[in-house]
Formats: C-alpha cells, structure tokens, sequence
C-alpha cells in the first residue's frame, strides 16, 4: 500500500464552473476600456494618462504594503486593486495633480478596502468612498469647469452638471444628448463617452459579471425621480435624459453600485438598492448642494445594504 | 467538464447526463482474487465466536460479526476469511473490513433458500447488503408508521447512469421488486421516480410513475418526497416522520431478483468515468478493490489523480485503490491532477452566484461567513444551516472557489456531534 502513488483527497464537489475572481475583475476592466480610451485617453491626451497610470500603479502598490503590513497573502496578482485604481482615474479629471491621485487610493485601498479586511470585506465601494472624501476635502479639484479650462475641443467645454446647477434649465439648452452619448461632453476621464459606458455595461450584464437588477433599477430610479422633478417644474429640473447622461450616473450604474461586497444579492433588494441610489443621485443633484450627487448616493445605499439582506426568501422548509 | 457558458446573465442548469445510446448491458469484471466487505460495526465488537480468520465462506453466505441484526455482510466470493480489520470510513464512522482470499472453486451458500419467504424479517436479515443497499430500518419503528415507499430511479449525481440503466434494461426485476416490497412491507403506495427522458410505457408495474426534471439537483431524494407529498419537508424532520421511505431502483431489483431467484446478488453496477469523461458500465462483485477495476481498464495512475466514489458534486474521495466497491458504489470517477479543481481560501466576495443557484433558496452568502468564524450555533439558529440539501451547487459556482459545501457538513457534523454528546451527558446525570 505504501508503495502507491499519492492520491488526492478533497471534500466534494470535484468540478467548477471555471469562473475565478480574477477573471471577474479582469472582465470589469476590459469593460472599462471603450469609456476609457476612446472617451478619455484620447479626448484629454497625456495628462489623462499620466492619471490613469499613476492611478491603477499606486492603488495596486497600496494593497502590496497592506498585504506586508498586515502579513497576508500578496492578493495584488486578482485584479481588484487594479480596477479599484482604474475606475478612480475614471472619475478623476485629467489634469489631477499626483498627490491627489495617490491620496485617492490610499483612501480607497487602505481606508475604503483593507482596513475592512480585504476583499469582500468592503462596506462601502473603494471608489465611491474616495471620491466622496476627495471631493469633500479638496473641492475646487473635482470643479471641472476649473480643472479642464484649458481645453479647448469644438464643442461646450462647460461641465454640464454645474451649469445647470449655475444657470438653471434655460443654461443647458445648448446641450445635445447625441454630444453626450459621443464622448462629446466635459466631465471625469473615464465618465464622459456615454455609448462606450452603455457598451461595457451591457458586456458586464451579458456575460454575468455584474447584476443587472442593480444597474437598471439605478437608472430607472434616476429617471422617473428626474421626470417628476421636471413635470412638477420644468423651469427648474432638468429632464431625465440630461441626468443620465451626465456627470457620473452612467458609470455609477455599471460600475460603482454593482459592486459586488457593498450590493445586496436578492431580487427585491437589488431593486430596491438600485432605485433607491437613482433616487439619492436626483435628490442631491436638484435640491442638494452638490453638483453631482452620485457617489454620494452610493455610499447612502451601501449603508442601508446590510437592511436589505434582511429582506430574503423563505428557506424550503422553514418553519417559522 | 462542465464549465460556464458564454452568457452569465440567467443561471446556468446544470442537466443530468442522459444514459449514451448504445450502452446495452454491463461489462462484467473477471472474478477477483481477493473481495472487502465493510461492515458497520467496530472492529472492537466482532464476535470470535460467530467469525474467525481461516472460515471458508460461500458465495452468498451471511457472515455476522456480532449478534446485532444489522451487522453482517454477504460473501461476495467463495474463499477463507484472511483479515479482519478496523476501518476508518468518513466523518468518523466505523467499519470493519472482513477479507476473503479467493478459493479456486465458487460455491454458493444456500441459506437464503431456506428463508426465501418474502417477510420483512427475511429481508432484514439477509438483503441490507444487496446491491443498492436496501434498508428495511424505516419499518421496524412502529410509531412511525411508513405509508409511502419511492423507488428512486434517478441518478444521485451527474455523469452517473446506473440508475437510468436499471430502470432502461432491468424492469422486469423492478417489478418483481415491487411486488415482493409489497408483500415484505405490507405498504400499497408505492412511488417510481424516474428522469423525463426515461423511457415510457412501463405497463403495469403496481407503482405510480412520477417523472422527474432533468435538471440537477432534482433527483436527491428530498425533492423528490417533496414533489411526491405536494409540500415542503419541515426542517428537522426525517423522511421516517414524514411516512416516506426510500429504496433506489437497483435495490428494488436486487429484491425482486433476490426472492425469485432464491439467492442473494452481489454483482454491482457501477458507471465507471475515465479520465477522459467516457462512461462505462461494469458488473462488479460487491467488496472487489477498485485497484481491480483500474487494472481491467488499463487505467495509469499518476501522482496527485482523484479517485471518487459517487458523482462529481456530492461523492468522496478516496485516498487508496484498495478501497472496496461496496453496495451503494453506484459510480467511480476518475480525475487527472491536470483536471482537479482547487479551493481557495479567498474570502466571499458576495456576488451572489450561489444564492441564485441554491435550490433551498439558503442565503450563502451570509452563511458562509458564519461557517468560515466556526459559528455553527448561530449559522443553524438564523441562516437556515438545516435547510441544506447537500447538492454541492455552491461550491461548483463559487467565484472565490470557497469550499462551502465542506463547511457545511462539517457545521453539521460538529453540532451532531455536539448535540449528541450533550444528550448523553443528560442521560448520565439522570441516572
């Protein structure tokens, strides 16, 4: 007996579906890629890259220290602090200075992400989390009509969000949602190109990588808070399609409210947690102070999903 | 094997395999030279004076290890008795191993002719080890009455076709099964579970028909009460007291063969799955090793290979090709270590790809969090520990490649285990 070959020997079930984490992260980013490069990269030229890089290296560096620091398996290898990184440059204006940008991931990667004990452990998106503190802290760096003053492409350069914040509806008529839907808009780097956040949305939905209860009822919940807005004053509210093409509705949609540790799982909490966000984005956008209340309203929703879970099926055969 | 499809927005069904088309009847398995019967008693409680190293045995013959009705096994070769030994089985039961050394000619034992009667005692006594392992258990406990028996024709797992083949080549068994079930139990209602793409027109075979969903898990057995009994089975409860009581359909027709033969079968079928997933069926004495099996099938083994026992979501590995068939072996599965997939320790990421797929509609994703911190109490109390059916789902769509599955009966095991001790510890202070 002792002369035989080792065998392994493992717990059931002996197969797997093939999906890995890695695999998921890497799928977000190649989904990221069209709004990226197309609307971004090339719309704002080299300081746009710089951002990005300095973005995805040092958020990857930052959970490298962490995973030293707190003597835990190097996790850098799945991809999540890479896309962490990337859908920060994403929501970043081009010309961020540096510290700010590595301030960003520090916040999401060491406050947003491993203090919570690493992946799956997040209460609240990394992202959305630094941004959020960013844009508290240093203000005048997420006013992008200050930021990308120095642009100057063939269409209004005027950041969309804080001219009708600004001017009121009579100042966004020279606005077109076909401007917005080409990338043709000024905004975050990755934020701007609607068909390309439309496009990795829908190859997220498609392939299964991210929940599209969560992204339409985000919408939805933008759209008929931003139509009733706009029928109870159409002087004063914007109508819905200006909102969800704007600023970062699109993005928050696919991007940040799907993510997967701060999202509930079930069907009537995902909806509810989708609506509810698309709700908060109005809210704070019409009779908010700031001008875009998107990243807000994510981190609002992260905090009620734990209340969500709540809400669940009955297991088969519960007796209650 | 299996492996996600392109498109991920819909969960993904994962089909039972149907039985391949020119699969006629089993290969059988030349005689082997030595067989290992696992008996479920201690090896500490075998009886010197009811079985002993040296006893000749036929084919067939009983051999009890202590006086307990439910400790013996059937001699599945005419031989001497050459080991008895303590075997560790898994979850910490424990068997003995009787070996019997192959004599040059096979005898047959002929003390079941003398109590051929079809009674439950008879069968009690004789069939437990019958291919398909038929327990007649249930129906010693009168004040849980049994009124519905269902012979389980589906697959236990996938890839496994012992099952559809019985119920596609041996219906004349089966129904003599049924008839003698009848008589031994003294129950009418009597359940054939069968695949939907089983074959139809069985004619009269004294059973209600129930065609089953092709779609896994549909075929464990407590789905299948449940849609026999049109409810849910509430948690805690046991199929005893719910009145039902299984027996798969090899077990049917080891009875029906068994009463109208006048002997005991040991010859198991088994779907054998090489490496490369071919499928095929084979005929195998009860207790022969399965190092036996590998050498008729030219099967190389490497360093770090698999070998399980059962189907690829709910069998057990086995850690050597000495391992017995035993008489509810229905496949053996083999794995290169090219194959093998891995768990991980990664943490849950919630993306809720198990609770869209588990059958109980158990939320995973909380509980694995609960069984990852040993919070077993807590994850049994709040998080529907109970309500598992062990169909392996979760850990095969797991994105963290978290071993759920295991954890869950080790959760399980460990408040049995615990609860048990607890009852005797009350039973040792009231006395």
């Amino acid at each position: 007996m002792n002369s035989q070959k080792k065998l392994i020997v493992s717990h059931a079930p002996f197969l797997h579906i093939g999906s890995g984490i890695t695999e998921r992260n890497l799928h977000i980013i190649y989904a990221a890629l069209p709004a990226l490069l197309l609307g971004g990269l090339f719309r704002f030229g080299i300081p746009a890259i710089g951002v990005v890089c300095l973005s995805v290296s040092t958020a990857m560096l930052w959970e490298l220290l962490m995973n030293r620091a707190m003597k835990r398996p190097v996790s850098v290898g799945d991809g999540n602090a890479a896309l962490i990184g990337l859908l920060l440059a994403m929501l970043l204006p081009a010309t961020a200075p540096w510290w700010l940008v590595i301030t960003g991931t520090f916040v999401a990667i060491v406050i947003g992400k491993q203090i919570f004990g690493g992946i799956g452990g997040n209460a609240f998106n990394p992202v959305a989390l630094s941004v959020a503190i960013l844009m508290v802290s240093w203000k005048d760096y997420f006013d992008f009509n200050g930021m990308l003053m120095n642009y100057d492409p063939d269409f209004i350069m005027a950041y969309p969000l804080a001219t009708l914040k600004n001017f009121g509806v009579s100042g966004i008529e020279q606005y077109s949602i076909s401007d917005f839907l080409l990338g043709r808009q000024s905004g975050g780097i990755g934020a701007t190109f609607g068909i390309g956040l439309l496009l990795g949305g829908a190859y997220l939905i498609m392939r299964g990588f991210i929940r599209w209860e969560i992204s339409i009822a985000y919408l939805a919940g933008v759209f008929v808070t931003a139509l009733l807005f706009n029928l109870t004053d159409p002087t004063r509210y914007a109508d819905p399609f200006f909102h969800i093409f704007t600023g970062y509705t699109l993005i928050g949609a696919f991007f940040l409210a799907t993510e997967d540790s701060s999202s509930p799982v079930n069907f009537i909490p995902m909806l509810i947690y989708g609506a509810a966000g698309g709700l908060m984005t109005i809210l704070i956008r019409n009779i908010g102070a700031y001008i875009d209340g998107t990243v807000l309203a994510i981190l609002v929703i992260n905090l009620i999903n734990p209340l969500l879970d709540k809400i669940r099926p009955k297991a088969m055969g519960k007796v209650v | 094997m299996i492996k996600r499809s392109f498109f991920g927005f819909t969960t993904p069904r994962i089909q039972y395999l149907p039985m391949p088309g020119q699969v006629t009847t089993p290969a059988p398995l030349k005689r082997p030279d030595n067989v290992t019967l696992l008996v479920p008693c201690p090896a500490g409680d075998v009886d010197d004076k009811l079985v002993q190293i040296g006893d000749h045995v036929k084919s067939g013959q009983k051999i009890s290890l202590t006086s307990a009705p439910g400790a013996y096994g059937i001699a599945s070769l005419s031989g001497t008795l050459s080991a008895i030994d303590r075997f560790p089985g898994e979850a910490g039961r424990e068997y003995t191993a009787v070996t019997i050394t192959a004599a040059e000619a096979e005898t047959l034992d002929n003390a079941f002719e003398d109590r051929s009667e079809p009674t439950l005692e008879n069968a009690a006594a004789f069939l437990a080890c019958a291919p398909g392992a038929p327990s007649f258990e249930p129906f010693t406990e009168p004040d849980k009455p049994i009124h519905t028996i269902i012979v389980n024709g589906m697959d236990q797992d996938l890839l496994v076709m012992t099952a559809q083949y019985t119920l596609a080549f041996r219906m004349a068994d089966i129904q003599a099964g049924i008839k003698f079930l009848k008589a031994v139990t003294g129950v009418e209602n009597i359940v054939l579970a069968t695949p939907r793409d089983a074959m139809h027109g069985y004619g009269e075979i004294g059973a209600s028909v129930m065609t089953m969903d092709a779609t896994y898990p549909s075929g464990l057995p407590k789905l299948i009460a449940q849609k026999v009994l049109e409810k849910e089975i509430p948690n805690g409860k046991s199929f005893q007291d719910m009145g039902v009581c299984f027996f798969t359909a090899e077990a049917v027709a080891s009875i029906g063969r068994a009463f109208s033969d006048r002997q005991i079968p040991f010859e198991k079928t088994i779907t054998f799955i090489d490496k490369q997933g071919n499928r095929s069926l084979i005929s195998a004495r009860i207790g022969t090793p399965i190092a036996d099996i590998l050498k008729e099938y030219q099967v190389s083994l490497e360093e770090k290979d698999r070998i399980i026992i059962g189907g690829p979501m709910t069998g057990h590995s086995i850690f050597s090709t000495q391992y017995p068939v035993q008489p509810f072996t229905d496949a053996i599965l083999l794995q290169d270590h090219g194959d093998i997939a891995l768990t991980s320790d990664y943490p849950c990421i919630n993306c809720g790809d198990c609770v869209r797929m588990c059958p109980a509609r158990i939320q995973v994703n909380l509980l694995v969090r609960f069984l990852e911190a040993g919070f077993y109490e807590e994850a049994a109390e709040a998080y529907d520990l109970s309500a598992c059916l062990e169909c392996g789902i979760c850990s095969y769509v797991c994105v963290s490649k978290i071993p759920i599955f295991q954890y869950i009966r080790l959760a399980k095991h460990e408040l049995g285990r615990v609860a048990s001790e607890e009852t005797a510890t009350e039973e040792a202070t009231d006395e």
